[in-house]
């Protein structure tokens, strides 16, 4: 590797309240897969971000391929050889592969050159895509392909990735690595955003590690372990999960042969789920999201009813009853979506314990609200999770996602459910508001509780979960004991890697 | 350039001010109107604002401003409840018709009996009939997902047809020398909505306003009720994770909104109007979605709104007689305030920053 492709010093760019990015400076060689490594709200998308022409900075220079490089627009990045890949796609469903690409290029040749070209690219690194399919009806790992294929169409000197990895099975995983080094050896120098480290230590050749905006660290994470790139991430050494104490008891929640229409025109249906939870026990449910999660939330939490005898709670058939009747029973639910539906984004912290908490506390008396009993619970909530904030009068919007997650969470907790289903808890959340997240799911069960973790994140539902299935395109697998399964095995119960069975690997 | 930062939290202090910015700015907007009309505007905003209220006439005037603003309130605190909702019920002034007919039609019936119950039964008759004409969109936007907006709007016209019809036929006065329009209930004691104290424009219409905004206000600040409504406005999924049936939630809000509107029109054709003609219904009914709006779906904002509104009204007549004003003059400067109103809440939930702004 000889020189750099691209070039940072002093790059600064503050918002009101909070300096970004301060006087970061990297440097990245053609050919080099560079990681950008920090917690949530470390500054690595604010600094893509300006690399890619969306933000500008305050101060600082950019240097790309020897040249200054000032990018005012996205477009300007694409015409220098910068290409960039989302974390949240931006891709329409109703129309085709190929129409999509189209959509993205400045010229678009005619659609039968274009629909050649994307098969030529997708087949040579080793990402088949059919131009002619609905987008609409592909997996996460599939759009994702789209999303690089339209960038690798413009013959990009540097391809930004952020967070590819999250919505991908493993296998899926290993394929665009496979794509990602390949095109690593043909000169492309790659920029991936990331906080999985042992991702980042199989893949990348340098990595610059960001803390509070500043640059905090380099090094070649192949020569240091995940625990000691985790240490500088955070800044400090963090405590293990404590996974002891917990006996399995008598079946709480059972979930027999389970069918639901699709909520949403493009969203999967939920496809003959069942599975049984006992007291005392965590059940991981992974698997990439829109595959069935939200759905089997809402047939939980009782904001869907299902049909009867599908649902039942101590042998009692639930399947009809609301949230509150649900509540009543024990069953408690925190969905994934924070702001519109965990929480009231407008509503004070006081107001949003209300929301969910006067079926098992008494928050109203005759329905009348108690406001200082409700804010009371609110304390409760944020001095019991470290939720970090003035106090119970702010609205919801105005906390971080770690800290109303921590309040989401908290106000369930604290009702003593028996049973909790919880989607995505740590989606978001610093690592170390993560560990207290998974810590205290984990005392919860300690005490009795059963709990369901949907996540993503399969190393959190290895490192708490007793029992592991995974939802995939609406089916529930069989759940087995995390205890001795290897990640191949998760991946194949996660549907292996989608469209991948007639390509050669 | 201005740059528009939101804030954290929504601001108290700009949530009392901005109503009162906006009428500033509505009194400098119309001053520019009339003298563009060839008036002096600071003798016409006086005439409005000024005159009902402490003038020379002034005596008259006050007591028309509780009789002008008792049906605004009236029907601005069940259509709030409904806005902060999300249900948006725009077909008052149809139910405040039903309303009206269903309490004279009772009244007539009985004519000319005399009786305590008479009077109870017509208030009856009034919420019901304008509760019947509001569940008609709920019924339909839950069993078919019609829109509420759309159909409340159009059965006011079927409701208009109606008032012209049973005008002109079947409570049409049989000693009305043939006029179209009923038997005046201001001269059928057991049915009349008479002035509770002389010269205050106090009737029972008015009582009722006074009742109904403080038990929404209290509905609506310290009932769960109140708040499954205000959750079910801001997030609609938060509202069914907190156990909020939709259904039920559009039925109870039409429903409410349809029963005070119709109670407003059957108080008004007991009391300052008297009887039923082809042009009973004056438009209270669509000026108190404006009402409603300016009063923040606020009860007592709704209290103030409504004040102020019934002043504009009656200045805005006043202007009309004494100074030649167009009636269209008129409309321009009440919708004048609205338009400043909702622009100026913008203050409330954003914070204004000059100079040069950045991403």
């Amino acid at each position: 590797m000889t020189g750099s492709l691209l070039k940072i010093e002093g790059l600064t760019k503050a918002y009101p309240g909070v300096v970004a990015n301060d006087g970061v400076g990297f440097e990245v060689a053609p050919g080099e897969v560079h990681a950008l490594l920090g917690e949530n709200g470390a500054g690595k998308s604010t600094l893509v971000k300006m690399i890619y022409g969306l933000v500008k900075p305050d101060a600082g220079r950019m240097t790309f391929q020897g040249r200054p490089y000032t990018p005012a627009e996205p477009r300007a990045a694409r015409a220098a050889g910068v290409a960039m890949v989302f974390q949240h796609f931006s891709l329409f469903e109703a129309l085709n592969v190929a129409e999509n690409v189209a959509l993205g290029m400045e010229n678009p040749p005619p659609m039968g050159d274009l629909a050649e070209r994307i098969r030529a690219i997708s087949t040579a690194y080793g990402l088949p895509l059919d131009p002619a399919r609905t987008v609409g009806d592909l997996s996460a790992g599939e759009r994702q392909r789209v999303e690089i294929i339209r960038c690798l169409l413009q013959d990009p000197k540097l391809l930004i990735m952020d967070e590819p990895t999250s919505v991908l099975t493993p296998q899926e995983v290993e394929i665009l690595f496979h794509t990602l080094r390949k095109l690593a050896a043909e000169g492309t120098a790659i920029l991936y955003i990331s906080h999985k480290l042992e991702e980042i230590r199989s893949l990348c050749d340098g990595a610059t590690i960001l803390r509070g905006g500043k640059v905090v660290a380099s090094c070649i994470p192949r020569e240091k372990s995940a625990r000691e790139l985790a240490e500088l991430m955070v800044g400090g050494e963090f405590a293990a999960t404590d996974r002891a104490g917990r006996v399995s008891g008598a079946t709480i929640l059972e979930v027999d042969h389970l069918n639901l229409p699709p909520m949403t025109q493009f969203g999967p249906a939920l496809k003959n789920v069942s599975f049984s939870l006992a007291a005392g026990e965590v059940l991981g449910i992974g698997g990439v999201a829109g595959n069935g999660q939200e759905e089997l939330l809402a047939t939980l939490s009782g904001e869907r009813p299902s049909g009867a005898g599908t649902v039942s709670l101590h042998g009692q058939d639930i399947s009809d009853l609301g949230p509150n009747d649900r509540r009543r029973l024990g069953l408690l639910a925190a969905p994934e979506e924070r702001l519109g539906h965990a929480a009231v984004p407008n509503l004070s912290l006081t107001e949003n314990a209300i929301l969910t908490g006067t079926v098992r506390r008494p928050l109203t008396r005759n329905g009348f609200l108690n406001m200082g009993a409700a804010r009371r619970f609110a304390e409760e909530i944020i001095k019991g999770f470290d939720v970090r904030t003035p106090g119970p009068h702010v609205a919801a919007r105005a906390l971080s996602g770690g800290n109303l997650q921590k309040f989401v969470i908290g106000r369930e907790v604290l009702q003593s459910p028996e049973v909790l289903v919880v989607n995505q808890p740590t989606w978001g959340v610093d690592a170390a508001a993560a560990a207290a997240i998974r810590q205290s799911l984990l005392d919860l069960a300690a005490k009795g509780a059963a709990v369901i973790v949907i996540s993503q994140d399969l190393d959190e539902l290895m490192e708490i979960a007793d029992r592991f299935c995974a939802l995939n395109e609406g089916r529930l697998s069989e759940p087995r004991p995390t205890e001795g399964l290897t990640m191949e095995e998760i991946g194949l119960m996660l549907g292996g890697a989608h469209g991948m069975q007639e390509a050669a690997l | 350039m201005i740059t528009l930062i939101k804030r954290p939290t929504p601001s108290r202090f700009w949530s009392f001010t901005t109503p009162v910015l906006a009428v500033i700015a509505t009194m400098i907007a119309g001053g520019v109107l009339f003298s563009i009309l060839g008036k002096d505007p600071v003798q016409a905003i006086k005439v409005i604002f000024w005159d009902p209220l402490l003038g020379p006439n002034a005596a008259y005037f006050r007591g028309q401003l509780l009789v002008k603003a008792g049906p605004l309130i009236l029907i601005a605190a069940g259509l709030a409840v409904g806005f902060r909702a999300g249900i948006w019920n725009i077909g008052a002034e149809g139910q405040y018709i039903m309303g009206a007919l269903a309490g004279a039609s009772v009244a007539l019936a009985a004519y000319p009996a005399e009786s305590h119950w008479l009077f109870p039964a017509m208030v009856v008759a009034g919420a019901l009939g304008g509760w019947i004409w509001g569940m008609i969109p709920a019924v339909l936007k839950v069993l078919f997902g019609t829109s509420e907006i759309l159909v409340s709007l159009m059965l006011v016209y079927v409701a208009q047809n109606f008032l012209a019809w049973a005008a002109f036929g079947p409570l049409k006065n049989p000693e009305g020398y043939g006029f179209p329009g009923s038997r005046n209930l201001q001269q059928y004691p057991s049915a009349h909505n008479p002035e509770l104290f002389a010269g205050t424009g106090m009737h029972w219409g008015v009582v009722a306003a006074l009742i109904a905004v403080i038990a929404t206000y209290v509905l609506m600040q310290r009932h769960i009720a109140g708040f499954r409504i205000r959750v079910a406005g801001e997030a609609p999924r938060a509202a069914r994770f907190a156990g909020v049936l939709p259904a039920n939630l559009v039925m109870f809000c039409l429903g409410l909104s349809g029963a005070l509107a119709g109670l407003a029109g059957m108080f008004e054709v007991s009391g300052p109007s008297g009887q039923i003609t082809d042009s009973f219904n004056a438009g209270y009914g669509f000026t108190a979605i404006i009402v409603a709006f300016l009063g923040r779906l606020n009860a007592i904002g709704i209290l103030l709104a409504g004040l102020l509104m019934a002043l504009t009204y009656i200045g805005g007549d006043m202007a009309q007689l004494m100074l030649g004003l167009p009636t269209a003059a008129i409309q321009v400067f009440q919708g004048m305030l609205l338009f400043f109103l909702l622009g100026f809440d913008l203050l409330t939930h954003y914070r204004l920053r000059l100079g040069k702004g950045s991403k």
